[in-house]
């Protein structure tokens, strides 16, 4: 496939969960693309259809119908593209941030940033060498050593930042980041995010019910019962 | 990055418990081991420090271990006489329970030939029975003093002597006297038993018209001296030539009615086999039971241990970790609490296997078998949890 100017490209996307009667359309006909180094969210009220939406680019829940093109990989086309590794692409590709931090609980800052370049067959030795860099560059450096019951929300969700980049990924897909932050912590994390999509030139695309988050982005879609409405 | 050990790292306190629980648990089934294999050694104890070929026993009995068996005593001059018989030896088997400082003491006497085989292995402290009389050997687990005095049927007998560990096939240690003084204790009546046999003798003869009042009174006395006599022992045992061969020996004394020789492999079948054979099932199967207790806990703690780290596992899995990673982090945290356990369980029984009050024999094989089963379960249990693991979503990490 041709190099495409975008890093993720979505058409005609749409998840039905059931059948039949019972079948609940969570996304219908779902069109966008997102460029590198742009900053995107997707707002939406609770049940909208948004976590759909970003676990269907996520590559963990299978689309029904229209195409995902992630980093230029067809991942799905009118269901998985057949033969694909889910898991390498989300290795390689993508990287996550949660509504709680998902920081492993018995592995410290730099074993949590760590471990998502280990995953990735990099050496010991080299993980470690970015991990403490990356934490560095996000002024986490005195907490390297720090279990996450021993961070704050803020610095947690920084560290959790941290792995999300640890593989330079195209795309960076968050899930209601600051949900769990209190206001100023939630606007830090978004200006590091902001900035972030500049810097590493990666595709960010938040998913967020809270509009006050969302000033300075690039794009905003509103997803209102599963259609994207701008 | 071995996430097992990290996670063990962080949770040690709960990992250590865990372990020392599950330590204690096969402490006991390592404990059940050894009494399994003590028996054995304990029954076999005696048989084997007598170190005698033929063990010569009434006719119909399967000796003085597993039942009643009584022969004269005099039968060991035929049988030493016998072709390929080097030595001949009576002994005599009796259990006592008595009192001693207002507690039971429960022993096994031993009464040996002072000019025989057959008496203690080895002298720990003072001395052998040097005396035909009164004097006594007796078992470092019956915890007595060289010369501390015991009364036995009608007299005292003096510790003179302290021997190693011998005991019974039923684990009571063992005291040794002389042979006179074992048949004593062990079939001499009182002298109004005594009194009475006379006079019911002395009556039936009385109603004898044709004796004389001096025959009468010559066998009253004659008959009173067989009843009286205590010239009966349990077995007497014997030792063969150099090349001499058993059956051979053993088709003789058959022959001569009356009595059966057993060799040590049949007394060892008769001990073994028979005697403890049902202990033995019972420990195998508390140990079986203890096994598969062990088995449900440790499936238990880490099917639990997998819940409590099911949004890690999504997160692993969201992050593109390979299941492997994740089948490794449960199956080595699996192993790493059998090794500990088994370890802890070992030292445990190390320390203190001494102290059982039955003899504890801890065999090297029994103790890899052991491991590699506690292994094989580790393995086994991790399966629910892996089971668990490789099922949850990667969408769980996502959420609240």
């Amino acid at each position: 496939m041709a190099n495409s100017m975008y890093a993720i490209e979505v058409e005609h996307l749409t998840k039905i969960y059931g059948k039949g009667e019972t079948a609940v359309t969570a996304i219908a006909d779902a069109t966008f693309q997102v460029k590198p180094g742009e900053l995107v969210a997707i707002l939406g009220p609770s049940g909208s259809g948004k976590t759909t939406l970003l676990t269907a680019i996520g590559l963990i829940n299978e689309p029904t119908h229209g195409k995902v093109i992630i980093a230029d990989a067809m991942v799905a086309d009118e269901g998985w593209v057949s033969g694909i590794d889910l898991k390498r692409l989300r290795r390689e590709k993508l990287g996550f941030i949660f509504q709680a931090h998902n920081l492993i609980p018995f592995l410290t800052a730099l074993e949590n940033v760590m471990i998502a370049l280990e995953i990735n067959q990099l050496s010991s030795r080299e993980a470690k060498r970015r991990a403490t860099e990356l934490l560095i560059s996000l002024n986490l450096g005195h907490r390297l050593n720090n279990y996450p019951s021993a961070l704050s929300g803020g610095e947690a969700q920084r560290v959790a930042i941290a792995r999300a980049l640890a593989n330079r990924p195209k795309v960076i897909l968050a899930d209601e980041p600051t949900a769990a932050l209190d206001t100023e912590n939630g606007k830090n994390v978004m200006d590091l995010l902001k900035k972030l999509a500049v810097e590493n030139h990666s595709a960010i695309l938040v998913v967020t019910h809270d509009r006050r988050m969302v000033e300075g982005f690039d794009r905003i879609f509103e997803v209102l019962d599963g259609r994207i409405a701008s | 990055m071995n996430l097992a050990i990290r996670d063990i790292r962080y949770h040690r306190g709960r990992f250590i418990l865990t372990s020392i629980g599950l330590g204690l648990l096969l402490g006991v089934v390592m404990s059940m081991g050894g009494i399994y294999r003590g028996l054995f050694a304990d029954a076999l104890t005696i048989l084997n420090i007598t170190k005698a070929d033929i063990w010569v026993v009434q006719q119909d009995t399967n000796g003085p271990f597993a039942e009643n068996s009584r022969i004269p005593e005099d039968i060991k001059y035929r049988i030493k006489a016998a072709p390929g018989v080097t030595e001949a030896s009576p002994l005599s088997f009796q259990t006592i329970q008595i009192d001693r400082m207002d507690k039971p003491l429960r022993f096994f006497l031993i009464g040996f030939d002072l000019n025989g085989f057959g008496g203690p292995p080895v002298i720990l402290a003072g001395r052998n029975i040097r005396q035909k009389h009164y004097e006594m050997v007796v078992a470092k687990g019956m915890k007595m003093e060289l010369g501390e005095k015991i009364r036995l049927g009608l007299h005292e007998y003096t510790v003179v002597g302290i021997t190693g560990k011998v005991v019974s096939s039923s684990g009571d240690p063992a005291a040794y006297v002389g042979l006179a003084d074992a048949q004593d204790i062990q079939f001499k009546k009182d002298n109004d038993a005594i009194r009475n046999d006379r006079e019911r003798i002395g009556a039936n003869l009385s109603g004898m018209q044709t004796l004389s009042p001096a025959q009468a009174k010559y066998l009253k006395q004659n008959i009173a001296g067989i009843t009286e006599s205590t010239h009966t022992v349990n077995t007497v045992v014997a030792r063969l030539a150099p090349g001499a061969n058993l059956h051979e020996v053993q088709e003789r004394i058959n022959r001569w009615n009356h009595f059966r020789p057993i060799s040590v492999e049949e007394q060892t079948t008769i001990l073994t086999k028979g005697m403890i054979e049902k202990a033995r099932m019972q420990l195998g199967l508390f140990r079986i039971i203890l096994l598969v207790i062990s088995a449900v806990i440790i499936s238990l703690i880490i099917y639990t241990s997998t819940l409590d780290k099911i949004k890690v596992i999504a997160t692993l899995k969201l992050i593109g970790s390979r299941n492997r990673v994740i089948v490794g982090m449960i199956l080595q945290q699996s192993l790493l609490m059998g090794i500990i356990a088994y370890g802890i369980g070992y030292i445990l029984i190390l320390l203190t296997y001494e102290k059982f009050p039955r003899r504890i024999v801890l065999e090297s094989f029994d103790l890899q078998l052991l491991f590699a089963i506690v292994m094989a379960i580790c393995m086994i249990a991790s399966l629910v949890g892996i089971r668990k693991a490789l099922k949850v979503e990667p969408a769980e990490a996502l959420g609240g």
